[in-house]
Order: structure tokens, then C-alpha cells, then sequence
């Protein structure tokens, strides 16, 4: 498929692959997305803010230029920014394929790196040499600001120009705790959220940390997602419920939504707001307790997104609905095309009946 | 319109998010000072690195180097704030140009100088607060309450000679300010633009050189009435009675 190469969140030509729950396919404009809503639906949207997690600098000991990617976070505490997953690339920045970028010097517990105006401290390896826990020297204060006028958004080589903030901030970006941006937001801005009240349906949010899609190394990547921690206001918990009661669906807007919502359902009969680590994998095993449809990009087969679609619908569906977009040219990645998949409702149970694998999920710190 | 003299809530405001641009002098640092006073989590942005890392020592607020007249800037500002508060509950857009000083009739203003001032007092506010809407909304959203406060000035409404750059940008600022007012309602985010009264404060020297400060309002004094106005938004929006009308609004 063809990925999406201009920083456009809503071009106006944009298509919508639509998977309704006798899985049957259909095209759209993606601009009637809303007209697909009902009353007492609930659009459930991220609304992490993208960081400027894209740091270059200098590999002290080597004297090698280097690029941190930052990865990963425990918390989302704001004063919690010493100690961050990060994944260092060698020379060379964004328009070189992460397929073909240099590989980062050996890499050792102690050594020091220099990014602009912060100083960071290689905690320890990652079960992998490129993936490290990194610690910054500096108050909270000291490392925000290093981060926000040092940092560029992450991005890569199918987007040619570099990209800034505003390129990657959806219009309902809040606190800024993604790694990369919560694209599947992108169609969304005022208008829509106006036209989502207009139809009776409701709008919510809840704010996960969603880290990095891929990094053009195999090993790593099938690492992918790595936990995430997130935040489910009350407000949200309590729309959820009123949602349910009255038959209306749950939408979610990307899959880091999905993630966040299925880990506090996974806890509780009921999702209540608050904190949480979501450490599960979403895969056709998985039984949703809580959403009931996703909107999202387009994704490839073999990537962990494309992974958690195959809980909302069987196989052949997700193949032919791939053939699909082929054939009517979607653009993949951030910029690109949309699909909007409903759980099916004759989705083979041999399939998805076991429960989601329990022994990964952690309790919501 | 100037904000009214009784305080309807003075109480304090311990959970609340505060950010304010130009927080190192006059009234923005009166502000810093309030609410800091009132147990606030205050953010600021300044130009100028000294003075805002002596005032963010001395206040105990977080404070952040920038410029809200810069387009490249308005970002990492909006970064910073919300990382360091962890979210939004009122925006303060403070900092102001006069445009030319000292002050000169429009025929004799330099272009430079119109456009500074609209840069400082009217993009840079847009630009700031559109970075920002989606933290406000989320705020919103919880119940918190969410106000973004505009200053404004008598200038904004009566065409007073010599202040055109100035009062040209700032009537610009309240009818986007109104505009937004109307438009965010629904989302449950007020935008106010009001008007402190005339201070004794660096700008208003500037301005007006020979003016005698004992006639001016000490702009503690204002600092504590805008952020006695905002409680009362927030109450309002928390027990769902009626707003405080906004500068000019026909209620």
C-alpha cells in the first residue's frame, strides 16, 4: 500500500473503509464518519499530547552523534520525567529509512549522552543492545524545557519534510505523554466533535501514553507495544456506564484506546477511572468486554495493530477488507486513510472465545 | 466593563491549574502572586531568562523562557505548561505590546510597531490558546471547570488617539475573545476578556510617563479581583449557574 507523505491530519479526500458487524465492506467518504453514529454512542478519543521525543545528540565515550528516541515512560506523574525507555539509532537522522540507519555504538550501563541542552546517563540495557533506560540529570523543570525546545516529534522516512508539533498534535491533545501521535485522532477536530453532540452521541477521552509503532528492527519491533501507561478520567467511566445502559456503542479512536479501555475492563466487571499500566497484547484470542467498534488507520499485515483489529473480526474478513484497500488505493500510516471496524457479531467463537491472556496484565498502580 | 469590586468567592483554589503569560512583571506577576497565594499550581512565560527564573525561585512557580509573539515558540511554551501542571484549567493571555513608545498617532506608527502589537496581543494569544483547547476541553470535560482569561483595556472600546496600535490589537482580542466565548459553550469552556482598570505597572509608565501611580490602581489589587472573577466562573460552572457576562456581551 502507499503511505501517506504530506503532514495533512484531514485531507479533504480521505476514505473510510467501513466493516459493519455482520462483516460485510462497504466505502465512505471518511468526512461521513459521523453520519455512522447513533444516539448514545460514545466516541472515546486519546488525547495525549505528542512529545518532542526525537533527541540528537552525542554518544560521550565514542564521541559517535547519536538519535534517542524516547520510548517508554512508568508513569504519568508530571514530575516523573528522570527515567525513560529509549531506543538509540546511529548517525544520520528521519529521511534515512530506520531499516538502514547506522547502528548506535556499543552501548554501556554508565555511559553518558549528551542530547542539546540535557545530559543523560544509560541506566542499564533493555534485553537488546539499542534499548536502554535512560536517566536525565536536571529538575522536572529543567528537563521539560530541554525537551520541548531540543525535541523534534518522531517521524519517518515516508514523510519527507520535518515535521512540528502542530503537525502531530490532534485538536484534542492534552497532556503531552505519547511517544508518537494518536493519528487514529486525526480526523476528529471541532467541527466533528460539534457534529458527534449534534447526532446525540457523546464525546470522551482518556489519556495513554502511546509509545513507538515501529522501529525498522525486527527483534524490536515484535517487542511492540511495550507497556503503556494510562489515565481514564471519572467523567469517562461514568459515560461509559451511562453509554451501556442506554444500548449505545463504544467507539474507540485508535487502538491505543482499545488498549487502554479492554485492560481496565479486564480488571473489573465495570471500568472505573483512574491509573493503570496497560501491559496486554490485543490479538484474535482476546474477548472485548468494553469497546465495540475502532476506528483507525490502515495498517499492515504483521504489525501489532493490525494484530488488534483481529479481536474485532475474523481473518478472511481482515484479508478481504486488505484486498479492498489495495485495490482502492488507501494510504497507510499517521497521514493516511481511515477504517472503522465494528465487532463482529458472527465472528467465529472457536476463535475468540478464550479470555485474554490474564498472566500479563498488571494491577492499575 | 470592569470587573466587579465584591468578591463572590475569595476562598482558595488548591487543585487548580493556572498558566500566565508575561508572569514577571506588573499585573502578570501579581497574578503569579495570587494564585500562588491561593495554593494554585502556577505556570508563567516570560522573555527575558533571569527574571523568570528569579520569579520562579521566589513564587514558587514553574517558569518557563519564551516568547508568545513568536509562532515557532508557541509550542514548546504549550509543552512546558502542560507538562509541568499536568493538564489546564485557566489560561491567562497577560503579556501586551504598546506597539510604538512612546506612543504616536497611526500616520506616524511604523508598520514594524502595528505589527508587533498584534503579534503580542492578538496572534500570539489565538495561536497560544488554540495549542492549548484541548487541555481546557479535558478539563471541561472532568468537571473542573475551564476559563480562559483575556486582558483587555478601555482601549479595546474607545478610540483613543496615540493608543491605535495598542487599542486596534486589543479590540481584536475581545471580539475574538467573544467569538470564542460563544463557540466553546458548549464544550464548557468560558473566554473571558476583562478589564483590569488603569495600573501602576511598567507598561502603563511607558505609556503614559507622567502619570502619578498614587491615582493607579496597584495591580495586586486587580490581581486579586480577576482571580476572584475566575473563582466565580469555576463555581458557576461546577453548581451550573449563571456566568459572569464577558466584556461587551450584549447580557
Amino acid at each position: 500500500m502507499i503511505a501517506a507523505s504530506v503532514p495533512v491530519q484531514r485531507p479533504a479526500d480521505a476514505k473510510l473503509l467501513v466493516i459493519d458487524p455482520r462483516q460485510r465492506i462497504s466505502h465512505l467518504p471518511r468526512a461521513s464518519f459521523v453520519e455512522l453514529l447513533r444516539p448514545n454512542d460514545l466516541v472515546v478519543a486519546n488525547d495525549a499530547a505528542t512529545l518532542p521525543a526525537s533527541l540528537q545528540g552525542m554518544h560521550v565515550r565514542t564521541e559517535i552523534q547519536v538519535e534517542v528516541r524516547l520510548a517508554g515512560r512508568r508513569s504519568l506523574n508530571v514530575d516523573d520525567v528522570t527515567h525513560f525507555d529509549a531506543i538509540i539509532f546511529g548517525e544520520g537522522d528521519f529521511r534515512t529509512p530506520t531499516e538502514q540507519r547506522a547502528s548506535p555504538p556499543t552501548l554501556l550501563p554508565g555511559d553518558r549522552i549528551r542530547l542539546g541542552p540535557l545530559r543523560a546517563v544509560i541506566e542499564r540495557l533493555l534485553d537488546h543492545p539499542r534499548l536502554v533506560s535512560l536517566e536525565f540529570a536536571g529538575t522536572p523543570g529543567e528537563i521539560w524545557s530541554g525537551l520541548a525546545r531540543h525535541g523534534r516529534p518522531i517521524q519517518y522516512a515516508h514523510v519527507a519534510t520535518p515535521l512540528a508539533l502542530w503537525d502531530v498534535w490532534t485538536s484534542h491533545a492534552a497532556l503531552p505523554v505519547a511517544f508518537e501521535p494518536p493519528s487514529a485522532g486525526f480526523p476528529l477536530n471541532w467541527r466533528v466533535r460539534a457534529d458527534i453532540r449534534a447526532r446525540g452521541a457523546k464525546f470522551a477521552t482518556l489519556t495513554h501514553a502511546a509509545g513507538i509503532s515501529s522501529t525498522g528492527d525486527p527483534e524490536l519491533d515484535r517487542k511492540l507495544p511495550f507497556d503503556e501507561p494510562y489515565y481514564i478520567p471519572r467523567s469517562t467511566a461514568e459515560e461509559l456506564r451511562i453509554g451501556k445502559a442506554c444500548g449505545g456503542r463504544v467507539i474507540a479512536i485508535g487502538t491505543t484506546v482499545v488498549r487502554a479501555l479492554e485492560h481496565a475492563a479486564s480488571l473489573r466487571a465495570v471500568v472505573e477511572g483512574g491509573f493503570g499500566i496497560a501491559s496486554q497484547r490485543i490479538g484474535p484470542q482476546s474477548a472485548l468486554r468494553a469497546v465495540d467498534a475502532i476506528l483507525s488507520g490502515v495498517h499492515e499485515p504483521g504489525t501489532s495493530h493490525y494484530e488488534l483489529l483481529r479481536a474485532f473480526v475474523d481473518n478472511d474478513t481482515l484479508e478481504r477488507a486488505s484486498g479492498e484497500l489495495e485495490a482502492h488505493g488507501y494510504k497507510t500510516h499517521e497521514f493516511g486513510d481511515s477504517v472503522l471496524v465494528e465487532r463482529s457479531a458472527v465472528k467465529d467463537r472457536g476463535e475468540s472465545n478464550t479470555s485474554m491472556r490474564r498472566g500479563t496484565v498488571r494491577a492499575a498502580g | 466593563m470592569s470587573i466587579p469590586l465584591e468578591s463572590p468567592e475569595a476562598g482558595s483554589n488548591p487543585d487548580l491549574r493556572v498558566a500566565i503569560t508575561g508572569g514577571t512583571s506588573g499585573l502578570g506577576l501579581a497574578l503569579v502572586r495570587e494564585w500562588r497565594a491561593r495554593g494554585a499550581r502556577v505556570a508563567f512565560v516570560a522573555r527575558n531568562r533571569g527574571r523568570v527564573e528569579r520569579t520562579a525561585a521566589q513564587e514558587g512557580a514553574f517558569g518557563i523562557v519564551g516568547d508568545v509573539s513568536q509562532k515557532d515558540e508557541i509550542y514548546p511554551i504549550a509543552t512546558q505548561m502542560l507538562g509541568s501542571l499536568g493538564g489546564l484549567d485557566v489560561l491567562v493571555n497577560n503579556a501586551s505590546s504598546l506597539g510604538p513608545t512612546p506612543l504616536a498617532l497611526l500616520g506616524d506608527t511604523d508598520c514594524e510597531d502595528f505589527a508587533e502589537a498584534i503579534a503580542t496581543n492578538l496572534l500570539g494569544p489565538f495561536r497560544l490558546t488554540k495549542a492549548l483547547l484541548g487541555a481546557l476541553a479535558a478539563s471541561a470535560r472532568e468537571g473542573r471547570g475551564s476559563v480562559v482569561l483575556n486582558i483587555s483595556s478601555d482601549a479595546a472600546v474607545t478610540p483613543y488617539p496615540r493608543w491605535g496600535a495598542y487599542g486596534a490589537s486589543k479590540a481584536a482580542l475581545l471580539h475574538m475573545s467573544r467569538i470564542w466565548h460563544a463557540e466553546l459553550m458548549p464544550d464548557g469552556i468560558r473566554v473571558l476578556a476583562l478589564d483590569p482598570g488603569d495600573m501602576d505597572t511598567p507598561l502603563h509608565a511607558l505609556a503614559v510617563p507622567d502619570s502619578d501611580p498614587a491615582e493607579l490602581l496597584r495591580p495586586e489589587v486587580a490581581a486579586a479581583r480577576l482571580a476572584d472573577a475566575i473563582a466565580a466562573e469555576l463555581a458557576a460552572k461546577r453548581s451550573a449557574s449563571a456566568p459572569l457576562a464577558p466584556q461587551g456581551s450584549e447580557a
